[in-house]
């Protein structure tokens, strides 16, 4: 195949691509883009095989492996449960980068077989290109390596901070930028082989300082980064699809984190350099007087919440980590029928990615039309009778509105506290990851329900 | 004087940059999980590199050092595109709306 229909086909799967994200601008259409997504990768590996041309050696090993990945990449998307899906994205988000870091070595290696000239003499915009690539993949991988270790739990989830970590991280920083002008200038692999060995050490060192609640943000950053790590190496490769797509890829994270900062009223940087939760935990201590609480059980709940004509429902990460969506859903069932008008309140950053908790409430079959972002559903809290807190705590907290000296003063929250009564199911009174009390506990309308989430729910449905 | 191929690159880089501006704003935030899967399923389309790597061969050795990186490059991808798709596909399909 011709080098300029090749060419054209790439911008076909390019342009299948963007159909793809359009598609997500609705529930309804989202299924048809998804597809469009699908046939936009066929087109592009078949272009690929049929430009290369070069069907006696090897082909019949790119197809095994492709099935080999294939099949193992099948095999996890069948089997992951929902609430796994933060790691899910990490894991895959570090596969992209590590092939962008091979694609760009075996590009370095061999120059020739991807026209950028021959060893020792590789093209100027070509070897900035690839080293570019091979960085910010590398970062990329080994960045969401941490995350995927921190959101599994087999690292703590609290911030590890040392001191002049940020002058090291900014040392090596600029290090790379350095490397990558000499590498330009000598040619020498053992130069480029440094570049991809510190931007691994640099994705360790800019994820390890943040904790485990800013992982929404540190998720969509790393969905940025594979985005530009793909654009890279579609520039070494002069090809379109890689080019369109990486540009896709990488502005539709940076938007995302962007989504996830103002969620908590926090800079980029302020996330970026880390530790709000280790810093905030001592401060509040200290006040822990007893202020009295009333507490209440299942059955003051069901009763509650039977006799309301409406009930907001404001699920948080807690609920994904007790598993209770389905018993909830079948607890808005029963109060359904009993003429109960119910909706959920979703907090942009519940969960611990974007949309976390739209996919968990959706496993549970809950009609996304019941569901609802925080700017829609905040007025109508002074209008329901009880707003059924579960496993939320710091997106509730009206502190954030009232008291400027509280850290997470000026973040958007749910106007939880304007309800009738407010029911909170929470294990204990400790404070949330921001590290500080939350006020609503001890409000004249609040009742506490002191259980794990899935089993007072369950606990509810049964005296309904 | 010729224009620099690699400008016209950049062209498209910038103006992608701006199309998906636009079109991620657009996508409902309730399908912001999927979103993410998605794109990192067709950022896999760096396959497309892996395969030029893979069968790049100058002698008759097809496992020279610069095609295994290709190799690993398309497992890699590969577990990526199947699985990127499949969970968005999962993830998709319960996104149902009221059955009365």
């Amino acid at each position: 195949m011709s080098s300029n229909l090749s060419a054209l086909f790439y911008l076909v799967s390019g342009i299948f691509f963007i159909l793809a994200l359009r598609g997500l601008s609705s529930p309804e259409t989202s299924r048809q883009g998804n597809y469009f997504g699908i046939a936009g990768m066929a087109i592009s590996i078949i272009v690929t095989f049929l430009t290369v041309g070069n069907f006696e050696q090897g082909f019949i090993y790119v197809l095994i492996f492709l099935f080999i990945g294939g099949s193992i990449g099948a095999l996890i998307a069948f089997r992951i449960p929902m609430t796994a899906m933060p790691e899910l994205v990490a894991g895959f988000h570090s596969l992209v980068g590590l092939a962008a870091v091979f694609v760009a070595i075996s590009a370095f290696l061999k120059p020739d077989a991807f026209n950028l000239g021959l060893v020792g003499n590789i093209k100027l915009a070509s070897l900035i290109e690839m080293s570019l690539g091979a960085a910010i993949g590398a970062i990329t991988f080994s960045g969401s390596i941490i995350a995927f270790l921190k959101l599994r739990g087999i690292m703590s989830g609290s911030p590890i901070t040392f001191k002049g970590q940020h002058i090291i991280n900014l040392i090596l920083g600029i290090s790379i930028i350095f490397l990558i002008y000499y590498l330009c200038s000598t040619q020498s692999s053992n130069i480029f082989w440094t570049i991809v060995i510190i931007s691994f050490l640099i994705g360790v060192l800019i994820i390890i300082p943040i904790g485990g609640a800013d992982m929404p943000v540190v998720i969509s950053m790393l969905n940025s980064y594979s985005g530009w790590a793909a654009a890279g190496i579609g520039f070494t490769l002069e090809n379109t699809a890689l080019i369109i797509t990486g540009a896709l890829v990488g502005s539709s994270g940076a938007i995302l984190s962007y989504i996830m900062c103002k969620g908590m009223n926090r800079s980029f940087f302020n996330v970026i350099l880390g530790g709000w939760g280790a810093t905030e935990q001592s401060s509040s201590a200290k006040d822990k007087d007893q202020k009295p609480v009333k507490n209440g059980n299942a059955d003051d709940a069901a009763f509650l919440m039977k006799n309301a004509s409406s009930v907001i429902i404001v699920p948080g990460y807690g609920m994904a980590v007790a598993q209770a969506q389905h018993a909830l859903r079948e607890m808005v069932d029963a109060l359904k029928k009993n003429g109960v008008k119910v909706s959920y309140a979703i907090h942009p950053v519940a969960g611990r990615m974007p949309g976390h908790m739209n996919v968990l409430l959706a496993e549970a079959n809950v009609p996304y039309d019941e569901v609802f972002e925080l700017e829609e559903i905040n007025n109508d809290f002074a209008n329901c009778d009880v707003a059924y807190v579960i496993g939320a705590n710091d997106v509730t907290n009206p502190v954030a509105k009232s008291d400027p000296q509280s850290p997470i003063y000026g973040m958007p929250v749910l106007d939880v506290e304007k309800s009738k009564s407010v029911l909170f199911v929470k294990r204990s009174l400790s404070p949330g990851y921001a590290g500080i009390d939350n006020d609503l506990f001890y409000r004249d309308n609040t009742l506490m329900l002191f259980a794990d989430a899935k089993k007072m729910t369950e606990e509810i449905v049964k005296s309904l | 004087m010729e224009i620099d191929p690699f400008i016209f690159r950049l062209s498209i880089f910038i103006l992608s940059i701006f199309v998906g501006y636009y079109v991620v704003w657009s996508v409902t935030p309730s399908l912001h999980t999927p979103l993410m899967s998605v794109t990192n399923a067709i950022s896999s389309v760096i396959i497309v590199g892996a395969i030029i790597a893979a069968l790049a061969s100058s002698t008759e050795n097809i496992f020279e050092i610069s095609n295994i990186f290709g190799f690993l490059a398309i497992i890699l991808a590969a577990v990526n595109i199947f699985g990127g798709f499949l969970v968005t596909q999962r993830m998709l399909q319960m996104y149902k709306k009221k059955k009365k």
